[in-house]
């Protein structure tokens, strides 16, 4: 090998080394991060759920209109595992990427899908942004960069569907804003949800993954089918005023209704102060009373 | 020609690093001027998440979502909020496994150069965050708190930005929720303070929350509450602790 062969050789590898320097400001994402699930994110699937929603007359309105009956539509069957059901739903993230087999560059982070939930592509080349006009689809358009240690991306483009699988909506106008931190074996996702029409102020869920030796389930998205309900028939729903649910969660933890109608002012600590005299506890749990779980309690 | 060019000039750098590296380092620059993020200001609980768990007092006995262990059972299906306020033990569920998530708000302030002051209106407890601690053997002598001793580290990222680390212990035993699920005096807390932007200029606080007691819970305790920054603070109310609400 001639000198000059050699010297090349290091120049090379003193670059590596710099741009490996520089790459810090990332942090590995692929592999599988297993949920955690000692936060609850989505309270406890009642029918009528907006604790910790800031919602509009809109969306308050069309959300009692809601009847779960409608998942067995067709044409309904994936309206409520969009975009941010990434931190809404029980699932974990298994995480690949793609890469540009000429410059060794991210091309892309791929979440899986699982269940009903579709993946979510994050474009990491810099591609622009689709037109206004362009098709919406479940999963929507995602795009992101590294900034400050973290990933950061933005959703747009996906259809109109739920920001709560209990029927609370999301415009197909709404922008996501996502940001992924990693410490240490723990994942931490930040959601960001906008949406001018049906939220008074952003929807904000954090939920941590920790890195899981083991891959996870891979499953498909959501995949619509025939489920009992015939084409052309009504759609099933309730007057947002005769809704037979509205009263069960606040009965079963004796909860103010304002809070869980999803008024904006029940987010912040000022209306915890109001509630202080009216509250009272309920009955000590017999039932059902720890460990992790989705689901309600019933007395 | 170029090649030849280039490597010797990378070695002339290799070269100047090296002799740096020999001689004495500089004086250390005080936290306060390392700081990659700024964390500093009046910051409000948005309470998005453990609504239930958080802004009401959750029904005796209930301990969902926390991996507690057997030997916590007892302690939870005791609770008796009226026997810690007799006791002088109202601000149980105000202590570092806890204060973060409890809805008020926080002022950040440095209290010097080197130490991190966090104050929550909620329980009136006061944080101290130090980047240049004790040294060990008197840290360990000190009486455990509500609050234990914490240490600091910024977590700087290539390129700007990055995170706050802070590992807590020396804590007295409390609660990780108001209805009396315990937390032992082995307990130690590992926080990460992010931040992000919001629409309009806002701010967000992230705090990624790993809570590790031997005694009282199975598995780690893994929360992110999430505080939105204010611009003055006109709407600190500062209220003591209870035991009950």
């Amino acid at each position: 090998m001639g000198s000059n062969a050699m010297l090349s050789k290091l120049v090379i590898a003193l670059a590596v080394v710099f741009t490996a320097s520089t790459a810090s400001a990332q942090f590995e994402f692929v592999g599988s991060w297993a949920p955690i699930g000692t936060e609850d994110v989505q309270n406890d699937s009642v029918p009528v759920d907006y604790l910790g929603l800031a919602l509009t007359d809109e969306a308050r309105t069309r959300a009692l209109t809601y009847d779960e009956s409608q998942k067995s539509m067709i044409e309904r069957q994936c309206e409520g595992w969009g975009a941010a059901y990434l931190v809404l739903g029980p699932f974990g993230l298994r995480v690949s990427s793609q890469t540009d087999p000429v410059n060794n560059t991210v091309v892309s982070y791929t979440i899986g899908a699982w269940e009903d939930w579709n993946e979510m592509v994050i474009w990491m080349d810099g591609r622009p942004r689709p037109s206004d006009l362009a098709l919406h689809t479940q999963a929507g358009f995602t795009a992101g960069h590294w900034e400050g240690g973290a990933l950061v991306a933005r959703t747009t483009h996906f259809k109109g569907g739920f920001i709560r699988k209990t029927g609370v909506p999301l415009t197909d106008n709404a922008v996501i804003d996502w940001r992924f931190y990693r410490h240490g074996d723990i994942v931490t996702v930040l959601m960001i949800a906008t949406d001018p029409v049906y939220l008074v102020e952003p929807e904000i869920v954090s939920k941590s993954f920790r890195m899981s030796p083991r891959p996870l389930d891979y499953r498909a998205g959501c995949v619509t089918g025939y489920e009992g309900h015939e084409p052309l028939a009504a759609v099933p729903h309730f007057a947002p005023d005769r809704n037979p649910f509205v009263d069960e969660f606040v009965k079963l933890y004796h909860l103010p209704k304002e809070a869980v109608l999803g008024y904006p002012e029940t987010v912040y600590p000022e209306y915890r102060k109001k509630i202080k005299d009216s509250y009272v506890p309920p009955p000590p749990c017999t039932d059902s009373c720890g460990a992790a779980g989705n689901f309600v309690v019933r007395r | 020609m170029k090649a030849v060019a280039a490597a010797i000039a990378a070695f002339v750098v290799a070269g100047s690093l090296a002799v740096r590296a020999q001689q004495p380092p500089a004086p250390a620059r005080a936290a306060r001027d390392r700081a990659p993020i700024d964390i500093t200001g009046y910051w409000v609980a948005y309470v998005t998440e453990n609504w239930r768990y958080r802004m009401v007092t959750p029904a005796k006995g209930e301990y969902r979502r926390i991996p507690s262990s057997r030997a916590a059972l007892p302690i939870i299906n005791a609770w008796d909020p009226a026997a810690d306020e007799r006791a002088g033990e109202q601000c149980k569920s105000y202590g570092a496994g806890n204060i973060m998530s409890v809805p008020g708000r926080l002022h950040i302030t440095w209290q010097d150069a080197d130490t991190l002051k966090i104050e929550t209106d909620a329980g009136m407890q006061t944080r101290l965050l130090e980047f240049a601690p004790k040294n060990s053997a008197t840290a360990g002598a000190a009486a455990r708190s509500w609050q234990g001793q914490s240490t600091a580290t910024w977590e700087p990222a290539a390129g700007g930005g990055g995170s706050l680390r802070v590992a807590t212990r020396n804590l007295r035993p409390g609660y990780l929720r108001k209805n009396g699920v315990p937390y032992s005096e082995q307990t130690t807390i590992t926080e990460n303070f992010d931040v992000a932007p919001l629409a309009s200029n806002g701010m967000l606080l992230l705090v990624n929350t790993v809570v590790e007691d031997p005694i009282y819970l199975n598995a780690p305790y893994v929360i992110s509450p999430h505080f939105k920054k204010e611009p003055d603070g006109s709407k600190w109310d500062p209220t003591p602790c209870s035991a009950s609400w």
